[in-house]
């Protein structure tokens, strides 16, 4: 699984990537977390709002900081 | 008219007076009795305020208003861009996705600029705390200014043709379709989207509320009746220019910002100054330019903060000639 984390570097993005990054961990999931910082790459998403998450080529989430149980949603 | 907020004033006489026992008249209870109902009336009013608008926004996606902007021209869709900008959320850090997104949908250059000058100027934090400490008719003058600042000042650099220094790559991106759109949410769904909301944005800025109106409580308290009606009055003409370049480096402040200036209104600073500076406070902040420069050149970024500050400070002029 790979996850990215949309964002330019605002405190909101590194929370995010906080967040998905410890519910992997609680719950022992393999996944590659990535920050994408290219605004190129976040707008070909279509990704207007950062933070946002995408898995696997897919928006999850955008324009705020998602809660643990989003992220487990996801990624059981 | 029936002051909805007496109860809050009652419980923060009875708490000076009573519970921590401060004699009345003296410049500590002022200051205290300041705090407590400032403190209880922001809080009443941003957690209102944010939930309704919060609630309404999850019908407002940026998709949605790129298209509804797409090739639009004229001063109505100026009007529109603004009044979207007025219940949108601005994380400077979006400004730049945004300003691509609406760019690429064909949204031209000003009605983009409408959204993005209202979108910080006029939102729902500061609206609430302007109402909680300015009352109504000063929080309405704002936000009609902030309203007539986006689209006048969108307008004129729709009019002026700026386009050649927005930067090229811009025009090269090709904006995807999003997979996550707020569709068919239920009204539950919605109001927990509102609470979170509250929740976010309460508990980022809460800080800087409190640390503001105990600023604020002091002044009120302690410095002289009418201290700055002698110094920056109306007729000191000086007094809105100095207040405008004052606010631009304060952004983040704003929400502390907003108590510190009722106290010195209530010391004889006029009321058209006092919303110039708010509104240079919210509109020109220098961590959004910085962020804007990755899209605009500097000449454009220079017109936009020329254009701005010179409309703020025709705005304060205008308030303290007609209050």
């Amino acid at each position: 699984m790979k996850i990215e984390i949309l964002g330019t570097g605002c405190p909101k993005c590194k929370k995010t990537k906080e967040a998905v990054e410890k519910v992997l961990k609680e719950n022992g999931v393999e996944a590659e977390v990535v920050k994408v910082e290219d605004f190129e790459t976040i707008l070909n998403y279509g990704v207007m709002v950062t933070p946002a998450v995408v898995i696997d080529g897919e928006v999850k989430l955008a324009g705020k900081v998602p809660d643990e149980k989003e992220v487990l949603k996801w990624i059981a | 008219m029936v002051d909805i907020f007496y109860p809050l004033q009652w419980i923060a006489d009875k708490l000076t007076y009573e519970v921590f026992g401060i004699a009345p008249e003296t410049h500590l209870a002022a200051s205290i009795n300041f705090i407590i109902y400032d403190v209880m009336k922001i809080f009443v009013l941003l957690s209102v305020m944010i939930f309704a608008i919060s609630y309404i926004r999850t019908y407002i996606t940026p998709e949605k208003t790129r298209r509804i902007l797409g090739g639009k021209k004229g001063l109505r869709y100026h009007l529109v861009a603004s009044l979207i900008g007025t219940v949108s959320p601005f994380c400077s850090c979006s400004s730049v996705p945004l300003f691509i997104g609406f760019v690429e949908a064909g949204v031209p250059l000003g009605v983009t600029f409408s959204f993005l000058i209202t979108s910080p100027l006029v939102n729902e934090a500061a609206v609430a705390v302007l109402w909680a400490t300015l009352g109504f008719k000063a929080t309405a003058i704002y936000v009609v200014s902030g309203i007539v600042l986006g689209v006048f000042g969108g307008y004129l650099i729709g009019v002026l043709k700026l386009e050649r220094y927005v930067e090229d790559f811009v025009y090269k991106i090709k904006v995807g379709q999003s997979t996550a759109e707020h569709e068919n949410l239920t009204a539950k769904e919605r109001a927990g989207i509102a609470f979170e909301g509250v929740k976010d944005i309460v508990g980022r800025i809460w800080i800087y509320v409190i640390i503001g109106v105990s600023i604020g409580g002091i002044f009120h308290g302690y410095a002289p009746e009418g201290i700055l009606e002698k110094y920056a009055g109306k007729d000191n003409l000086l007094a809105v220019p100095i207040a405008v370049i004052l606010g631009v480096p304060l952004y983040s402040n704003v929400m502390g910002m907003i108590p510190i200036v009722e106290s010195l209104i209530g010391k004889g600073l006029p009321i058209g100054t006092s919303l110039a500076f708010l509104m240079s406070v919210t509109a020109v902040s220098l961590p959004e330019m910085i962020i804007l420069k990755k899209v605009l050149k500097n000449e454009l970024i220079a017109i936009f903060v020329s254009i701005v500050a010179v409309s703020v400070i025709f705005t304060g002029y205008l308030f303290n000639i007609l209050l």
